[in-house]
């Protein structure tokens, strides 16, 4: 176990909302002295600076709650959890931008957070003048910056307009700005909230990869929020789950991310049970599943669709089939029972109940949401079940193609693989 | 390892002043970039600074000195008079302003970096010291072409400057942080700065006007801190031909006492929550 540097006791943060209450109908004159009541008693509140609440009703909120782990030194931690998790309030605590309500931390070292691309940049300042301003504001001396300016500036790819205010920028090249000097942030304890869903991949690549250098290389400690669970994989060594304000779970990033995706996937319609069909055919049940691990679904595991039904009397040239789609609503996939077989008979099916699955082989699929869309017909006669039971299921990389090296945001939904060969000269 | 930090409930007290040392980099680079951004995109830049003050001396001179017909203490030119009342009561105006929206204004740096927020109201008070810096080459210029010689008061002067420095940023402290919390402030602060423009000698003796006060209630007048201060500072530009009305000077001083220590609590207390609110 290396150095603890980060040492979280029962933290808790409490926020006090106010609600509106709803109250009755009221008169005009009875607002209009409910409100010269108000103005002279808030006037007074506000002068010395006390809490005015606003409406009637008042809620505490624990963003926060009873919160203990620790952090070593050189440690990469990966946080995650549903939007309202806690999250980004776990992380302001940390960097004392707000302060707890319960509880201790105890840091060891300088920190530095990143949670937000480019604090501080002012719109009328040139690059240059920014550069030095951003990293001030994140904590570098002005030598510091002096120093690593050509640096950042080489990491950026913008030296050409160095000296245009940034307001000219492109809202690419100001994220590059924006990074390149958060890149080069130099402190024991690194805290980066979701900041690289912006910027074009290839960047966030570099800097995920600059982030991680830095960390095993220079034994600094990185605390780090996402929703974009690959880019946890790759770059976190332990993680942190995040629910209700809780600790859900702690440990390995591949246990926590798979308790994380486990209770994702309980919302998302994978199952359907119902009747659809007319007198030919009839399908009571489809589903989807992951034989491997029937907790989610993931690119390096084999996926399974199983549909369920009865055939009432004989058909000649059933269809049953399914279309795959992309979550952008790309047609990605069609196929059809029997329909590779080699002989290209048509031929009868006997009536009976059945029970017909296929297989999507590990590493096809690349992490994303699809869409299964059942069909269900008579050749060159109707069509029986088109949209009437479609599933959804989205799939996690967590340990497939495309982890070690970043290709996520490239946007293909295939993983194709093809038969590498390497020759030593 | 080089420090360790606490994180607790009421604790950043301890280490605030140590801190407030220790992030004066960033009070510089701030500073720096409120002279910066001032007049970026303006045509003429740095000549509004000239400017601004100019322009409300003429006026003024023509409503007091002839409109009014006010005198002026013989030797002294009546621009010269209201000049010298108008350098710092311009630089407690514009360092007011400028504090109390100060941290509105970087609502964003303060929900995203830690920093002692203090630095932000004092970097834009300090904005407004290289305005008065600009004003006081005018005022030489002018001295210089009504042949005005300073006495050795003027050696006296930095005083002064330190006491309108203390006022607006004591005022400016307290604004800015209820300004956080309830957005009422940022219509309170340009009238009250209307209201002290008339209410301080900057267009007319403090002499003349304390004479229209009943002895008794002649401190009121002083209430304002600003009325010492600019009695101070023709004091120390002209001499004994203007001498200020002490008592007055050390109510006005008590004032500015008063107006940092509330400021620097008020700010203390709430700053703890302006994350949360802003």
């Amino acid at each position: 176990m290396p150095d603890t540097v980060i040492k979280v006791e029962n933290l808790g943060k409490r926020y006090i909302i106010g609600h509106q209450g709803k109250g009755g109908y009221r008169t005009f004159r009875e607002q209009v002295m409910q409100g010269v009541r108000s103005v002279f008693s808030k006037t007074s509140q506000m002068i010395s600076g006390q809490q005015v609440v606003e409406g009637d009703e008042v809620e505490e909120f624990w963003a926060l709650k009873d919160l203990n782990f620790e952090v070593g030194q050189g440690e990469r931690i990966g946080i995650i959890g549903r939007n309202g998790a806690g999250k980004s309030t776990l992380l302001k605590v940390l960097s004392r931008i707000t302060e707890p309500t319960t509880g201790r931390i105890a840091i060891r070292g300088r920190v530095a957070s990143l949670l937000e691309v480019g604090t501080g940049f002012h719109p009328e300042l040139t690059g240059r003048e920014n550069i030095f301003l951003n990293g001030a504001i994140m904590g570098m001396g002005r030598a510091e910056i002096k120093r690593k300016f050509d640096e950042i500036v080489d990491f950026s790819g913008v030296e050409k307009f160095l000296d245009t205010p940034v307001k000219r920028y492109s809202s690419g090249m100001y994220v590059r700005l924006a990074f390149s000097v958060a890149a080069h942030l130099e402190p024991e304890i690194l805290v980066v909230d979701e900041v690289l869903a912006v910027g074009d991949a290839e960047f966030q690549k570099k800097c995920l990869g600059k982030m991680k250098d830095v960390s095993s290389n220079e034994g600094r400690t990185v605390l780090f929020v996402s929703h974009n669970l690959m880019a946890l994989s790759s770059l976190c060594s332990k993680g942190i789950y995040l629910k209700n304000g809780q600790l859900r779970k702690q440990g390995m990033i591949e246990d926590v991310l798979s308790a994380y995706s486990k209770e994702g996937m309980e919302s998302h319609l994978s199952q359907w049970q119902g009747l659809a069909g007319d007198e030919h055919i009839q399908v009571t049940a489809a589903k989807i599943y992951s034989p491997a691990d029937p907790t989610g679904f993931f690119t390096h595991q084999d996926i399974v669709l199983e549909i369920e039904g009865e055939l009432l009397q004989p058909v000649y040239g059933m269809i049953m089939g399914f279309t795959l789609w992309s979550q952008y609503d790309y047609q990605l996939a069609y196929s059809l029972f029997d329909d590779t077989d080699p002989s290209t008979e048509i031929v009868t099916q006997v009536p009976g109940r059945f029970k017909k699955s296929f297989r999507i082989p590990a590493n096809t699929l690349a992490s994303g949401s699809y869409r299964i869309q059942l069909d269900v017909g008579i050749h060159n006669q109707k069509r029986i079940i088109n949209n009437e039971c479609d599933l959804e299921f989205t799939v996690e990389n967590i340990a497939g193609i495309g982890r070690k090296y970043l290709t996520d945001a490239k946007g293909f939904r295939s993983l194709f693989r093809p038969g590498w060969s390497s020759e030593k000269f | 390892m080089s420090f360790e930090v606490i994180i607790e409930s009421g604790r950043s007290e301890k280490n605030y002043w140590k801190d407030l040392w220790r992030y004066r980099e960033l009070f510089y680079i701030l500073s720096w970039r409120d002279l910066k951004v001032r007049y970026k995109q303006t045509a003429i830049g740095v000549i509004w600074s000239v400017l601004r003050p100019l322009l409300t001396m003429m006026i003024f001179t023509f409503v007091f000195g002839k409109v009014a017909g006010l005198k002026a203490p013989a030797g002294i030119p009546y621009s010269i008079l209201v000049f010298a009342g108008l350098l710092p009561w311009q630089f407690f105006a514009n360092g007011l302003t400028e504090a109390s929206n100060s941290l509105v204004g970087n609502e964003r740096l303060i929900s995203k970096v830690y920093f002692p927020r203090m630095i932000i109201p004092a970097a834009s008070v300090i904005t407004s010291l290289v305005d008065l810096l600009i004003t006081f080459g005018i005022m030489a210029v002018l001295m210089a072409i009504y042949g005005v010689i300073p006495s050795w008061n003027i050696l006296l002067l930095p005083v002064f400057i330190l006491l309108a420095f203390a006022a607006s940023f004591g005022a400016g402290l307290w604004l800015t942080a209820l300004n956080v919390k309830y957005r009422d402030f940022k219509y309170v602060v340009p009238v009250m700065i209307q209201l002290g423009f008339y209410l301080s000698p900057v267009g007319y003796l403090s002499s003349k006007a304390a004479e229209l006060l009943p002895e008794k209630i002649r401190f009121l007048f002083y209430l304002n801190p600003m009325a010492g201060i600019i009695d101070g500072f023709r004091w120390c530009i002209f001499g004994g031909t203007l001498p200020p009305d002490w008592n007055g000077v050390l109510i006005s001083l008590a004032v500015i006492i008063f107006l940092v220590f509330m400021g620097i609590r008020t700010f203390r207390r709430m700053e703890k929550s302006f994350a949360d609110i802003i």
